[in-house]
């Protein structure tokens, strides 16, 4: 999947003469977390974040602060830069590794220089969800084959022939065996009874709790 | 603290069979009717007949097209891809001829059941054939076509304007009827299941609440495969009384699968017999000490329909009329009529013995999770200023 289609394109951002203020009003009224600063091009320049605006704000102990001077400070003089960007044509997977590494919470997108969209955080969950296909109609399965060529389509062929429907596919390292790797399915029907039969009958080992042969003892 | 109870019941009610092959099988609704006539507590003066729902009715909840679809589906001119377009054709709701009819049948016994109560004719009325409650507003899914719990529940809002609190225990959740309901502050759903984890539709966490006006008024308690009675019961009864102190409800809707047993054979859970004799008691409860006694049950799933569903299921019947489970020995005239066609033993008992449920390793682990479930789920029913 590439980022061109997880990426929000209606980005919030604000040039770097905006005031501090005006960007904690941003974040308070689109609910976002993240702005990045750009000129007059739409090149990028720098990012905000809402720790940056919080660790800019005066503490909540000190009073009414709607005065405060500190909050009429340009926000590049509080804006982080240079900025790691992604590129739409980068893949999610890619860009994953970049936000576990990083630690960062959003990450622009650039094309040609000119910022096109964002991803945020909670964007990359949004996949995780939709890989695992926990958000469809499905029944779930989960199957330990011997880790070699050939067992996939053995085992989807097995799915087929009932003509079940593959919601998500998922490939799992066995425990710490490097020897088996697990399977696992979500399918579209109520009744994966005959599936797991047949795989059964097949030889494979399913796992937990479908691991146990009926009655359910 | 009994009042009188209608069976809705006809043969009509039988010809929603997608083939033998099938696990839906609605003989299930003749085997708790006959297991009752046996045991001579369902009498004819207790049945009603079922009428057959209108196409105005199914529009309440469902989508004027998937209606169509259907009735070309009966008649066997509904083509492969539009048919999959409305969850018609697949392994799961296999077309069958005269469909529409026979699915139309199953929500025109929860009206007639609704009718019965809203009208004052009885305090409760148990349609069994009904509690389809995977059907979407334009597509079948999980052995449903129309689903009847949330036609029944629309037409008390349009009909008689009353609060209604949906009570879901089959082992699967409840999606089709909470999805209907989820932003309307007049319909609490509640449904207790199988956590979705493993389970179809996979749907059904604490968290799933409702939205805008409907925020807080749909409840769900995922309990963790390998459940048994004692954690089970503990976890629906607590959440089920609090919800109901909540919401206060007008009518109570419930949804009887009796798929959450050790027997069944689609789902995980070890229930035994004594989770569904608890089940209809606190329903018959709840409903006589908030709605007057109002209380209309539906069927739902259910897969060993020898050994599990006609048990479980008369016993919904043996509350609304005595106000308690039956005990003691099946009517020997009943098993010796079906013993033969039955490829498994029939238990000869109402009450499951104590070898049934097998030994789980980790019950401790199970019921401290539910209990977690549990604590989640009840946050929503308490004042937080």
């Amino acid at each position: 999947m590439l980022v061109e289609e997880v990426m929000k394109t209606d980005v919030i951002t604000l040039p770097p003469h905006a005031s501090i203020s005006n960007a904690v009003e941003l974040l308070q009224k689109h609910r976002i977390r993240h702005i990045p600063i750009v000129n007059e091009d739409f090149s990028i320049v720098g990012i905000v974040s809402d720790r940056d605006l919080r660790d800019a704000s005066p503490s909540v102990f000190h009073g009414d602060s709607s005065n405060d001077s500190a909050l009429q400070n340009e926000i590049k003089s509080i804006m982080s830069h240079p900025v790691v960007t992604i590129h739409p044509l980068d893949f999610v997977e890619e860009i994953a590794r970049i936000f576990y590494d990083e630690e960062f919470a959003a990450l622009p997108v650039v094309k040609n220089n000119i910022l096109v969209g964002i991803v945020t955080e909670k964007d990359m969950l949004y996949t995780l969800i939709q890989l695992t296909g926990t958000n469809v109609q499905g029944s779930h399965i989960e199957v330990k084959v011997p880790h070699q060529p050939g067992i996939f389509p053995e085992v989807t062929s097995i799915i087929g022939k009932r003509k079940a429907n593959i919601i998500s596919v998922m490939v799992y390292p066995f425990k710490d065996d490097p020897n088996y790797k697990v399977l696992v399915f979500r399918i579209q029907t109520m009744n994966p009874l005959p599936v797991i039969q047949d795989l059964r009958n097949a030889g494979y080992e399913l796992m937990w709790p479908n691991n146990i042969a009926e009655p359910k003892i | 603290m009994t009042g009188k109870a209608s069976f809705v019941y006809s043969d009509a009610l039988l010809n929603y069979h997608f083939h033998s092959e099938h696990p839906f099988n609605q003989k299930r609704v003749l085997l708790t009717k006959d297991l009752l006539e046996a045991a001579n507590v369902l009498h004819e003066r207790d049945i009603i007949k079922p009428r057959l729902a209108t196409d105005d009715e199914l529009a309440l909840f469902h989508d004027r097209a998937y209606i169509e679809a259907l009735k070309k589906a009966s008649i066997g001119q509904l083509n492969e891809t539009e048919g999959l377009e409305y969850g018609l054709g697949t392994e799961d709701t296999p077309l069958f001829s005269g469909m529409h009819e026979a699915s139309a049948y199953l929500v025109g016994a929860s009206l007639t059941a609704v009718d019965s109560v809203l009208n004052g004719e009885s305090d409760h009325a148990l349609n069994l054939g009904g509690g389809l409650h995977h059907g979407f507003n334009r597509r079948a899914a999980g052995f449903c076509i129309y689903n009847d719990g949330a036609v029944a529940i629309k037409y008390i809002r349009e009909n008689y304007d009353l609060k209604v609190l949906y009570v879901d225990t089959d082992a699967h959740h409840g999606d089709g009827v909470q999805w209907a309901f989820y932003d309307d502050p007049n319909v609490c759903t509640f449904s207790i299941h199988e956590t979705g984890r493993y389970l179809f539709p996979g749907t059904g966490n604490v968290n799933e609440r409702g939205i805008k006006a409907g925020h807080g008024y749909s409840f769900n308690l995922p309990i963790d495969a390998f459940t048994e009675d004692e954690s089970f019961i503990s976890v629906y009864e607590n959440a089920f009384r609090k919800i109901t102190e909540f919401f206060k409800p007008d009518v109570i809707v419930t949804q009887n699968g009796a798929d959450a047993h050790c027997y069944d054979p689609l789902t995980h859970l070890c229930a035994s017999m004594e989770t569904y004799e608890k089940i209809p008691l606190l329903a018959h409860e709840l409903a006589h000490k908030y709605c007057n006694g109002k209380w209309i049950a539906l069927g739902g799933g259910g897969y060993d329909i020898w050994r599990v569903v006609p048990r479980a299921w008369a016993q919904i019947w043996n509350v609304m009329k005595t106000g308690e489970p039956a005990n003691g020995n099946l009517p020997p005239s009943w098993l010796k009529k079906w013993e033969g066609e039955s490829p498994v033993t029939i238990p000869s008992l109402w009450h499951d013995t104590s070898d049934v449920v097998p030994n789980i390793p980790r019950k401790e682990d199970i019921n401290e999770k539910n209990e977690k479930a549990l604590q989640s789920l009840l946050k929503y029913t308490k004042k937080v200023m």
